[in-house]
């Protein structure tokens, strides 16, 4: 693949407007055509012949196709680079390199397969945070159905007092559910929410007690502070608590959830993430880089709207995806 | 981010410093730059790719460039092609006269369509024209009760559906033929989020299209999405051709790289982008500022506009006047304080100042309000005198008393009064500067304040001229002859 074309365009004439100039888009829908194929592509299909050499060009599909997985540049490069150095020019078993990028990604995340923590007596408190529209309250459904399905008892505590209607959607959940829900009027304190529900969960014997969080953008200070305030009041009530702080991501998300779960990470203590909405055609690669980094388990992944798509995560069958699925062209 | 882009690029071209001129193969270290800087923006790999290969093809032939600084030079081509490919936009909604304009909005879970709903509503409204919002997500729970409390909230009415299982396409039918008879001007349909590879769901948006006929569709894109942005954008096009994109979400540190991909792959033009949780949120999308974010640029066009907007502009002018005049004291740096403050959370006025990117990060674990009062604390404490020349007149024992006043340390009095003693001198400077020089001033002083060892140091003063030794002489003669003078009490 030419990145850096020089040959091409020379009919071009120089020296005008890029915008003046005919046919940019139409250049660029080619441009895009032509790559088309190569989205379609499986990861394995580039070595469907009989061996093949491990040249630059080869060296920058890959690269091109790790990097559509949204794992960054960088991861990319550090595992293009190890292919590279090991096979460069070479003619190559095609399942040898597979094996070695995938062996190099579970490397990665082998310190991520982690169940949820309980506590060792008393309830279980499981704080949710993550920023707008990442999938909380649907995921805590998801877990509250995980915790119900075993007749564990559950309290949730509808802490999203700020975005319209957000307690009215868990409580319909709850109501669906089966769980007990604690919540607040629009717009109070959210930390004062977390801690009645706490209060009852403890009050009712209950086995969890799960706390939702406002959305927020790691960038909002004052709103991450409230989050650290969340976490204290709770540890008031159950010293040991919370044992779980989940960050919600979305699989779609790009290089953005690095920042999301250094910032989460730091104001509310993060102990695992859930990767949601990976039904999608989204691969969720960015988790590569985020484990590596932040060493954050993910401890579970969201498979749809429904209840019950929610699954402990799975660093082979993530991995396999990964590659199987990730130059998959949408319809 | 721009510092490190800007790092990596010089370090590329430091052989070629002086010569300047770029060819194809000098230029390949650069533009390898620029790409990891545009992927990790999560422009879409492909598009970053062809997006390269225009640049290369501009950047050299006859565009041979005699600047002294190729990396600049490159950014700025880069920046411009940017800009080229995401503009033109077009701020206007088309309004349809003599019956109701009908605006659809869609996009996957969670990009933030309801709000945008109500944020374009309340956009319209400011117009003078009617709205009427219609519920028409069936899908998530309570998402038609977060519509009717945001129309309570804009004092719009909103269609919701009657009895459970209803059908979206019927709701969106009876919303318009609703606005029709009660005579709306625009119709703003909320559809449910999906999956693009939901054929199902896509088919049934698609429905909607057919039956209903919107004027307008608009997509709703995350600021934060990645790679994907690209699949998504595209199978929306082909099941509804959409009219615009509103990018959400942008409030955040989002690159934001996904603006690119889905104007290339679509040839869909960004209309709004939303930055803020706050219904008023919604801003035109303007090609220049995205591209200088997606390269980690700042965004100075938007600070500059903002502060117009904000800023008292009649205390402007008399502070400006007192700057000119040499007066700058605690008070007005009180008073300046408390305007950047009403700009808004001072971590996102610092991200849209270039170079002041790194600022922000390190502003991140401080609470910068909570340091502010702790300043009007202290400035709060003094006596006029004192806020007035607050080097020259306080001493020990007036510190031990400031101090105990604000409820502080002595020595964050003294901190206070060195930093501030450096900034006057600097605040003095910049009177009279146009912008550009400002911008640089402002850059000098971040530079000196993420310095940690340094203190923001009073700034040499200018001689006016350069004197010949013969000159200066002369002089030192005048002044011993003056002190003489003096002396002998003349």
């Amino acid at each position: 693949m030419a990145i850096f074309g020089f040959g091409r365009g020379k009919d071009d004439a120089p020296g005008e407007k890029p915008a003046a100039r005919p046919g940019i888009l139409d250049r660029l829908k080619a441009g895009l055509a032509k790559t088309k194929q190569v989205l379609a592509t499986d990861v394995r299909d580039l070595f469907k012949r009989e061996g093949r050499l491990v040249d630059d060009a080869f060296l920058e599909e890959l690269h091109g196709a790790l990097v559509r997985t949204d794992m960054g540049p960088a991861a990319a490069a550090a595992i293009v680079g190890d292919v590279r150095d090991r096979q460069k020019s070479r003619v190559v078993d095609p399942e040898a390199v597979v094996d070695s990028i995938r062996r190099q990604l579970l490397a990665r995340l082998e310190t991520t397969a982690a169940p949820l923590a309980s506590a060792a007596a008393g309830p279980t408190v499981i704080l949710v945070t993550g920023v707008n529209g990442s999938g909380k309250t649907t995921s805590i459904a998801k877990l509250t159905r995980l915790f119900t399905r075993d007749g564990k008892k559950v309290v949730l505590g509808a802490g999203d007092t700020f975005r319209a209607a957000a307690v009215e959607q868990l409580a319909m959940w709850a109501e669906r559910l089966g769980a007990e829900i604690v919540r607040g009027p629009a717009g109070s304190d959210p930390a004062s929410v977390a801690h009645r529900a706490v209060a009852r969960a403890l009050e009712a014997g209950a086995d969890v007690c799960i706390i939702d969080t406002a959305g927020r953008l790691q960038t909002q200070s004052n709103l991450m502070q409230e989050l650290t305030k969340i976490r204290r009041v709770v540890t008031k009530l159950v010293p040991d608590a919370p044992h779980e702080v989940l960050l919600v991501i979305d699989a779609t998300a790009g290089q953005n959830a690095l920042s999301q779960a250094k910032g989460f990470r730091e104001a509310a203590g993060c102990t695992g993430i859930v990767l949601a909405k990976l039904d999608g055609s989204a691969r969720g690669g960015v988790i590569v880089p985020v484990t590596e980094q932040f060493g954050l388990p993910v401890k579970l992944v969201g498979l749809g709207e429904g209840a019950d798509d929610l699954e402990p995560f799975s660093p082979e069958r993530f991995v396999a995806a990964l590659l199987d699925g990730a130059l998959a062209a949408p319809a | 981010m721009f510092e490190s882009l800007t790092a990596s690029l010089s370090a590329a071209f430091t052989t070629l410093r002086g010569r300047g001129r770029l060819t194809e193969s000098n230029m390949r270290e650069g533009l390898e730059s620029v790409r990891t800087a545009l992927l990790e923006a999560d422009v879409a790999y492909d598009v970053a790719e062809s997006f390269l290969d225009r640049v290369a093809t501009d950047a050299v032939g006859s565009k041979v460039l005699e600047s002294l600084d190729p990396a600049q030079q490159l950014v700025g081509i880069v920046h411009r092609e940017l800009v080229g490919l995401m503009g033109p936009v077009d701020h206007a909604i088309p309004f349809v006269p003599g019956r109701p304009t009908v605006l659809m909005l869609c996009g996957l879970q969670g990009s933030g369509k309801t709000t945008s709903c109500a944020k374009l509503a309340r956009r319209i409204k400011e117009q003078g024209r009617g709205v009427l919002l219609v519920a028409a997500d069936l899908q998530r729970p309570a998402a038609i009760e977060q519509l009717a409390i945001l129309g309570r909230q804009l004092d719009l009415p909103v269609h919701v559906p009657e009895g459970v299982g209803a059908d979206p396409v019927a709701v969106c039918a009876a919303g318009v033929a609703r606005a029709r008879r009660e005579g709306h001007a625009v119709v703003i349909l909320d559809t449910a989020g999906r999956l693009a590879i939901d054929e199902a769901l896509m088919a049934e948006l698609a429905r909607i299209d057919r039956t209903v006929g919107p004027d307008q569709v608009y997509l709703v894109v995350d600021a934060m999405t990645g790679q994907d942005a690209v699949r998504s954008a595209k199978a929306f096009n082909e099941a509804l051709e959409l009219d615009a994109v509103i990018m959400t979400k942008l409030d955040g540190d989002a690159r934001g790289g996904a603006a690119l991909s889905v104007k290339s792959v679509t040839g869909v033009p960004i209309k709004f982008i939303g930055t803020g949780e706050q219904i008023e949120a919604l801003e035109p999308f303007h090609p220049e500022r995205m591209a200088g974010r997606v390269l980690g640029m700042g965004d100075v066009v938007s600070l500059v506009e903002e502060a117009q907007r904000k800023f008292d502009q009649e205390e402007m002018r008399r502070q400006e006047e007192r700057l000119r005049e040499g007066e700058f004291n605690l008070d007005d740096f009180k008073k300046m304080l408390q305007q950047t403050r009403r700009l808004g959370p001072l971590g996102k006025v610092l991200g849209m100042i270039p170079g002041m990117g790194g600022m922000q990060e390190m502003l991140a674990g401080t609470d910068i309000d909570q340091d502010m009062r702790r300043l009007f604390g202290i400035i709060d404490s003094m006596t006029p005198a004192e806020r007035r020349q607050p080097a020259r007149v306080i001493d020990q024992s007036r510190r031990r008393r400031i101090a105990a006043g604000a409820g502080v340390e002595p020595a964050e009095v003294s901190d206070l009064v060195k930093q501030f003693d450096g900034m006057a001198a600097m605040m003095k400077g910049m009177a009279g500067l146009g912008l550009e020089d400002r911008v640089r001033q402002m850059q000098r002083l971040q530079g000196e304040l993420t310095n940690p060892a340094a203190r923001v140091a009073r700034p040499k003063g200018d001689t006016g001229k350069r004197l010949t030794a013969d000159e200066r002489r002369r002089q030192k003669k005048q002044r011993e002859k003056d002190a003489r003078r003096k002396k002998r009490g003349g």
